[in-house]
């Protein structure tokens, strides 16, 4: 058995809907910046739902030469923006560092499916022989964590993690789990989406998972509230620098806070809906602070998964219920996703980052657009407005298509 | 400069992301243009959709003509010479 590292986020970076930096997007949370607005990707008119998170100000240029943009899918453009961003702000000096006890473990749900879909349409329309000899690399899931080794240089553990919506959060996961055993000094881990295309949209459109409040997409996201009706689709991603605390102090980084646990498990129950008596969700939860031996009265700060969904935000506060008991009510559980719309595979990072920024500054990002609870959502949810709690640990959900349940729990750092 | 040997120039400037002025006709696709395999199988596709042969149809490469144009120069008289164009 080698040793065990304590595990600490040293820099994160982030591309959503409503900030294409950790500042702005920080920010965007706190004031309850709402990032949805009209698809305009493609033309949407024939679609029962219209409406999504694009970024609005992301630019290229600004990490790509034009070669790498045309050879990369929207999908890694996004994810090593990120990334370059948590790397510079960790401020590593990459050419200092032992690049083998360097790695990438991303998650992304659907990846190039934006390649995907131009280059079967070149397929289609004009034969085999104009296919792209970059569909494949451009398409494959695992080439946002590949390029971000050649880009930095880092020659550690390297691959990517599927489980949809919760990709990103089992990246977290691996990544923590790799540093605490000594495997590596330092990760990138994180996730990427860019879902908003039209076969990818068509077929969430298609299993009746998406919001269709076509007319107001500000208020379509509302977790937890009774006049919700599905999620709304984002784009992004969010990136993490984990790194063993030793590491990390010998070069003195700074130190947003610290993963001390995980817990996964699967429901067992059906391809898209989730169980719901939040029976995974709540296992998920219990082994993850069973993991870390922190109590869960210990616990003041749920990030939730929280999508908008009838079920799932039902089933999870259920779950919530099942592990907390009578002090599940104490807990300042919130859903970020009610502004930065739903990233798929890159929400469980990007929410680490809210969890990470809510544990260095105390304040609890809001619920936006919780009007009127369901009744079966009666827990308190942070609505509206920010609340300074000052959380000591915090969790965050998330659960994915397939049935994929993952808690990782998060601890403010002190030396 | 001809008009084909300005649109091959203007398609290797793109798809390669060099300079036009390493864009001459004795520069090789592999060596001078950094370009690797895959940007050579890119570049013979995006030659093959601009471009259309002396019947009007869209343009062939096969694989084997594509192995034999190693420079910029041999790229244009090959594009011209399937145009119908003497040079």
């Amino acid at each position: 058995m080698s040793k065990q590292c304590r595990v600490v986020v040293t820099g994160m970076g982030v591309i959503t809907s409503i900030g294409s930096d950790l500042a702005s997007f920080w920010e965007g949370l706190l004031e309850g910046r709402r990032g949805a607005g009209p698809v305009t990707r493609f033309d949407a008119s024939a679609y029962s739902s219209r409406i999504a998170c694009e970024i609005k100000d992301f630019d290229g240029a600004a990490y790509f030469d034009r070669k790498e943009m045309r050879r990369m899918d929207p999908s890694c453009h996004y994810g090593l923006a990120a990334a370059q961003l948590a790397v510079d702000d960790s401020g590593l000096a990459l050419e200092a560092i032992d690049q083998y006890r360097c790695g990438v473990i991303l998650g992304s749900g659907i990846g190039g499916i934006h390649t995907f879909e131009t280059q079967h349409r070149a397929l289609l329309e004009s034969g085999p022989r104009r296919v792209s000899p970059f569909f494949i690399p451009m398409m494959i899931i695992d080439m946002s964590a590949g390029l971000s080794a050649m880009r930095f240089g880092f020659k550690g553990p390297n691959y990517a993690t599927v489980s949809a919506c919760a990709s990103s959060a089992h990246a977290l996961a691996d990544a923590f789990r790799t540093v605490e055993r000594g495997d590596a000094d330092v990760m990138l881990s994180g996730g990427t989406e860019a879902p908003i295309t039209e076969a990818a949209y068509a077929g969430f459109c298609a299993n009746q998972a998406l919001s269709s409040r076509n007319d107001d997409p500000a208020s379509a996201s509302r977790p937890f509230d009774k006049d919700r009706d599905g999620f709304v689709m984002a784009e992004g991603a969010g990136m993490l620098i984990l790194e063993s605390l030793g590491h990390a102090t010998a070069r003195n980084a700074h130190i947003y806070g610290e993963i001390i646990g995980a817990g996964m498990t699967a429901d067992a129950y059906h391809m898209t809906a989730p169980e719901p008596d939040g029976q995974g969700a709540t296992h998920a939860m219990r082994i993850a602070l069973s993991s870390t031996g922190i109590e869960p009265q210990d616990v003041s700060h749920i990030n939730s998964h929280g999508t908008s969904t009838g079920l799932g935000d039902i089933a999870e506060t259920k779950a919530i219920k099942n592990v907390f008991d009578g002090y599940a009510k104490n807990i300042a559980i919130n859903s970020t996703k009610s502004m930065t719309g739903h990233l798929l595979g890159a929400a469980g990072a990007v929410e680490m980052v809210a969890v990470m920024k809510a544990l260095e500054t105390g304040w609890i990002p809001p619920t936006v657009n919780l009007d009127q609870p369901d009744p079966e959502c009666d827990l308190e949810y942070t609505a509206h407005t920010k609340r300074k709690v000052d959380p000591e640990v915090a969790l965050s959900n998330s659960f994915g298509f397939g049935g994929h349940n993952i808690t990782l729990v998060a601890r403010r750092f002190h030396n | 400069m001809s008009e084909t040997e300005q649109k091959v120039k203007d398609i290797i400037v793109e798809q390669l992301g060099v300079n036009p002025a390493e864009v001459t006709d004795a520069a090789t696709f592999d060596g001078d243009l950094g370009a690797d395999s895959l940007d050579i199988m890119e570049l013979v596709l995006a030659f093959e959709e601009a471009f259309k042969d002396e019947s009007g149809k869209s343009l062939e490469i096969p694989d084997d003509d594509a192995a034999k144009i190693k420079t910029v120069g041999d790229a244009v008289n090959y594009i011209k010479e399937k145009q119908g164009v003497t040079t």
